[in-house]
């Protein structure tokens, strides 16, 4: 039983293998924004002056990068459900329970590298600002948070990919993305290599898709003058573009 | 409350400032009038740049009292008792205070036009193009026209903290503070940074000046005033500053920086 080329091209460009590259990349992308969020609310915490505030900020991260994730998604989808009724309704699917799961377990890492980014942005930022008249919610969200996600952005996107990796974790809670779509194939089919080539396939497009925002984004975040410069360029060829 | 003689635009009360057995400012006493401007001279570590950010609130004292034109700010009294006020209502009063640091503190992600531009927006909301004007107007001023889209790490020493004096002069301040601010600079880009500020000193802005700077003492500070140890140890014009000082300890000092 060789490679057949037919079953490969097939599977590569199944509705089956999109859809759970889509979702694999759907929770990837929203369990990162869901992390962000509370990780920067739990890295402000730990740089506050207050015990009180500090210490359950530091139980939370110490919990959550202690527990394994896989242990995390089967609680969100078996154990929560028991506790809380509302989490019975049709409303809370596999894609929720495992967004909410991994955003859960991801929190606790973006705090220590959104920590880390806003502690690395020079005090004499935030003086400035400040001695300008500027709250310190706009010396934040003006001066210090843009400055920090220049740092924070190479780790966040190691991140990113780890999770698009973990979220084959998601499988054990009955989530289709791309790897248990492989998995389900496979059991099929016994076709291991055509069908484990094709999730290959799709992990390194993602990941280089990844790669290339990475450094798109990047780039806007050099601070230098020649970005300005190659604008007017831009604009001028869309300009003639929209001519034509 | 008036704390205020004819012309006095700032008075610092008994001004003491601690960090934890250290205690660096000893109840220090000064005033300055509209327009004057005022050089502070002092060996390292004497607490000069300590009684800045005192000034600038971007510090609490822990006793003394700040006024500007009449009015206490940094704190309010309450049936006898001092208390510092909120981050929020310092914020506003420092809107009245420029401030110029030594290592020059620009905004790395924002080109020199938009580190003028921010506070405008952000602070005083004026409106983008508002603030444009007036960004490019006082930049134009420090002899930066050409550089308003270079950002800071395009820009040398010189340049960057005159982009950095244009942004805390663009919010009209009432007084200026400049603490070192040509200390980080290479001697040859000195020139460029005094010139700006001697020229802001004919158009009658008020200034005080921590600065090694002897040339500029001498030549644009209307009262040059010898910081140590905490204490002001002689206050003078600079023609008796320099050639007839009082003290033992300024003839001392002087000594070392001719």
């Amino acid at each position: 039983m060789g490679f057949d080329a037919e079953i490969f091209f097939t599977q590569l460009f199944s509705v089956a293998y999109l859809n759970g590259a889509i979702l694999s990349v759907g929770v990837a992308i929203f369990s990162l924004i869901l992390a962000t969020i509370i990780g920067f609310f739990v890295a402000l915490a730990r740089t506050t002056g207050k015990s009180i505030v500090r210490a359950p900020a530091s139980v939370y991260v110490w919990f959550f990068r202690a527990i394994p994730a896989l242990l995390v998604l089967l609680i969100m989808w078996n154990a929560m459900p028991q506790v809380f009724p509302i989490l019975r309704e049709n409303w809370y699917t596999p894609f929720i329970a495992a967004v909410i799961g991994l955003a859960l377990v991801e929190s606790a890492f973006m705090s220590e590298i959104i920590r880390s980014a806003l502690m690395s942005v020079d005090e004499g930022q935030k003086l400035a600002g400040r001695a300008l008249g500027m709250s310190p919610l706009k010396v934040m969200t003006k001066i210090t948070i843009p400055q920090a996600m220049r740092i924070a952005l190479p780790p966040t996107s190691n991140e990113f990919i780890g999770l698009i990796k973990y979220s084959s974790l998601a499988s054990v809670i009955s989530l289709r993305e791309l790897l248990t779509t492989a998995q389900v194939g496979v059991n099929i089919t016994f076709r291991y290599v055509e069908y484990y080539t094709v999730a290959i396939i799709y992990y390194l497009v993602i990941v280089s898709a990844v790669t290339l925002l990475q450094g798109y984004i990047e780039r806007k975040f050099l601070w230098t003058s020649k970005d300005a410069g190659k604008v007017p360029a831009l604009k001028k060829l869309s300009g003639n573009r929209s001519l034509i | 409350m008036s704390e205020t003689t004819t012309g006095e635009i700032m008075r610092v009360k008994n001004l003491s400032k601690s960090y934890g057995d250290n205690q660096v400012l000893k109840g220090v006493d000064f005033e300055i009038n509209k327009g004057e401007v005022k050089a502070i001279l002092g060996p390292s570590g004497s607490g000069k740049s300590t009684l800045l950010r005192l000034m600038a609130m971007l510090e609490y004292p822990d006793s003394g009292d700040i006024y500007l034109e009449n009015d206490r700010i940094g704190s309010s009294v309450h049936s006898g008792k001092i208390k510092h006020l909120p981050e929020k209502k310092l914020a506003i009063q420092r809107q009245e205070i420029g401030m110029v640091f030594q290592k020059f503190n620009l905004f790395p992600h924002l080109n020199a036009l938009h580190n003028v531009m921010l506070a405008l927006e952000t602070v005083q909301k004026l409106s983008k193009s508002e603030a444009e004007a007036r960004a490019e107007e006082i930049l134009k001023r420090v002899g930066l026209e050409e550089k308003v889209k270079q950002f800071p790490s395009e820009l040398s020493g010189g340049q960057q903290q005159r982009v950095a004096i244009a942004r805390a002069l663009v919010l009209n301040p009432k007084i200026m503070l400049f603490d070192e601010p040509t200390s980080a600079l290479d001697p040859e880009l000195v020139g460029e940074v005094l010139d700006v500020m001697e020229n802001l000193a004919e158009t009658g802005m008020t200034m005080v000046v921590v600065t090694h700077e002897v040339r500029f003492a001498r030549k644009a500070a209307g009262q040059v005033t010898l910081f140590d140890d905490g204490v002001i140890v002689e206050q003078a014009d600079p023609e008796s500053f320099f050639t007839n000082p009082q003290h033992e300890r300024t003839k001392k000092f002087l000594s070392h920086i001719h």
